[in-house]
């Protein structure tokens, strides 16, 4: 980070969430994605007069099921207002929104930092909300096209309080968020396709100052990277009017990938002011506890749960049951792998190091892993029967990567099996000794140091395939002959 | 409080409502009476009355979560001013 500790950086989201529903959230119109353009708007997606919304009951549950996740208050007694702009991605002129009596109430979620501490980012609410169409500029000979598929579709906006004071901050509650919808199967959060996206609110101030600085929001964020990207250059952009003497203005910014900068989006700046009151075409929507109680019964293992179970259970650190946790995919993969290797420590440390860091070299998600949990197991139980060595392993999950086999398969056509004949192993270390006289004559002497270059020297003669703890049981063996 | 012909042009504007000159000051006036009616309103003590969200003394219904509807993108776009691939064109909105 380029900017010094004289500021301090204050940072709230908006994340917007689709719910997964068959139907859109007050017509029957489908919600499938990648349909052919306005083949899902229907008379009351498009605002024809004289309709009706009706609310979808499976939106509303899907929303209280999230209640229930972060522990925040439930709206027994939730409004549906109107948000009013005009814009064509919007045929009514209004979105339907919830203002004042949302669904959701106070919550929270917790974070854990790099140095390993946790710290507990509030929600203020969670509101049930139609999305908007979709627009696209330049082809159309001057004007612009209107897709309505989008419109109506039911999310929900999750909104956080200002905790978050880095963009690293930001992004691993956005992750967190985004990990929890996709446990609790109230959407599929699938970013590509804008079911999950995000607004931030940035501002800064002079360390110690107490009142905000002024902020400015960025729009419509919809990848991880990019938020944390644009969170920086924004961070930057505003330290850097401050010190030449401006003001931030409070504005929407949109966030450019392409040149890494954010721009202001003025043209909005002057209709904002939304006019929200109630929409007399809904009623207000009525629950009772034993609706909460029968949604709170169907929430699985929640990802902090099912940490903390890891931990206790399997023995892990925090630290990887937190890895391993932060996806239901990963988690699942996980299980599986440690159900069929039967060692939990071995089974974590090969999932949250050379396949985390494979998936995260290839950006690619556990899902698309190219070795499977099973086969991954079938390499673990290799290694914990001495057949090949962690090293050679590697190796070994490098070339299933790449497709040649499973991990027997590959043992045996590339002949990596570990050399546990302890005659073998004898002739080897014989071998180096009798190449390093002076070398043994000095660890002899006590030079411990020594013992290091000797195993070395055996694991290079036999291309890495004696077992290590042999060639220092035998080593050890000369030395004391 | 009362509104000034700035604020009934402002409203005018957000409302897409095109208003002319020469009628400002009269709605500048009944909006005004309306503001000071709202005003004597709020005078009134309501501790303990639930807010009215809706006047109808219900609550909502819900719908099942099912697909009901089957595309009619043609007889829709039959009435719209202009549409190509499939797409409602509007004059050109940029941000």
């Amino acid at each position: 980070m380029s900017y010094d500790s004289n500021w301090e950086v204050v940072i709230g989201l908006e994340i917007h969430c689709q719910l997964a529903t068959k139907s859109k959230i007050f017509s029957g119109s489908s919600t499938a994605y990648g349909a052919e353009p306005n083949t899902q708007a229907n008379a009351v997606d498009l605002a024809m007069p004289g309709v009706l919304p009706v609310f979808n009951k499976e939106a509303l549950r899907l929303a209280v099921k999230f209640g229930l996740a972060v522990d925040a208050e439930i709206g027994m007694r939730s409004v549906f207002d109107r948000k009013n702009y005009f814009y064509p991605d919007s045929p009514k002129a209004y979105q339907i929104t919830q203002m004042d009596h949302p669904i959701v109430g106070v919550g929270h979620m917790d974070i854990e930092l790099e140095n390993g501490e946790t710290k507990r980012i509030g929600i203020t609410r969670a509101h049930l909300e139609e999305d908007a169409g979709k627009s696209m500029h330049g082809a159309y000979h001057g004007m612009t096209g209107i897709d309505l598929n989008r419109a109506g579709t039911p999310l929900i906006e999750i909104v956080s309080e200002p905790d978050m004071s880095s963009a690293k901050e930001a992004v691993a509650y956005m992750r967190k968020i985004h990990s929890l919808v996709r446990y609790i199967e109230i959407s599929d959060g699938n970013m590509q396709e804008g079911s999950f996206r995000c607004d931030a609110n940035v501002s800064v101030r002079p360390k110690g100052q107490k009142e905000l600085g002024t902020r400015a929001e960025l729009k419509n964020i919809n990848s991880f990277r990019f938020v944390e990207k644009a969170i920086n250059i924004e961070i930057e952009r505003q330290i850097d009017v401050i010190e030449d003497g401006g003001k931030v203005v409070q504005e929407t910014r949109l966030y450019d990938a392409d040149k890494n900068e954010t721009r202001s989006m003025r043209s909005k700046e002057e209709a904002n002011d939304y006019r929200y009151f109630p929409d007399p075409d809904l009623l207000p929507v009525v629950i009772d506890e034993a609706y909460v109680e029968a949604i709170r019964k169907e929430l699985p293992e929640l990802p902090e749960q099912k940490k903390q179970r890891y931990i206790k259970e399997f023995d892990l650190s925090s630290y990887d049951a937190d890895v391993i946790t932060s996806s239901r995919e990963l988690a699942d993969y996980f299980e599986t792998v440690n159900a069929k290797c039967g060692d939990a420590k071995l089974a974590a440390n090969w999932v949250t190091g050379e396949l985390a860091a494979r998936l995260n070299k290839e950006e690619i998600e556990i899902t698309d892993s190219k070795v499977d949990a099973e086969a991954y197991a079938g390499l673990l139980l290799r290694i914990k029967d001495n057949t090949i060595s962690g090293k050679i392993a590697k190796d070994v999950f490098e070339a299933m990567w790449q497709g040649e086999g499973s991990a027997d398969e590959v043992i045996e056509s590339k002949g990596l099996k570990q050399i546990t004949d302890s005659s073998a192993i004898e002739a080897m270390v014989d071998e180096v000794i009798a190449n390093n006289t002076n070398q043994f004559e000095e660890l002899k002497g006590g030079k411990d140091k020594m013992m290091g270059f000797f195993v070395g020297q055996v694991m290079k003669a036999s291309g890495g395939k004696a077992n290590p703890g042999q060639v220092n049981q035998i080593m050890r063996k000369r030395l004391d002959a | 409080m009362s509104l000034d012909a700035d604020a009934v042009k402002k409203i005018a504007y957000l409302a897409r409502l095109k208003i002319d000159e020469a009628d400002v000051p009269g709605y500048v006036n009944n909006l005004s009476n309306i503001i000071d009616l709202v005003e004597q309103m709020s005078a009134v003590d309501t501790e303990g009355v639930l807010p009215m969200s809706h006047p109808m003394d219900a609550v909502q219904r819900l719908r099942e979560d099912k697909v009901t509807e089957t595309n009619q993108r043609e007889i829709f776009q039959a009435i719209a001013p202009k549409t190509e691939d499939g797409l409602y064109l509007v004059p050109q909105v940029i941000e």
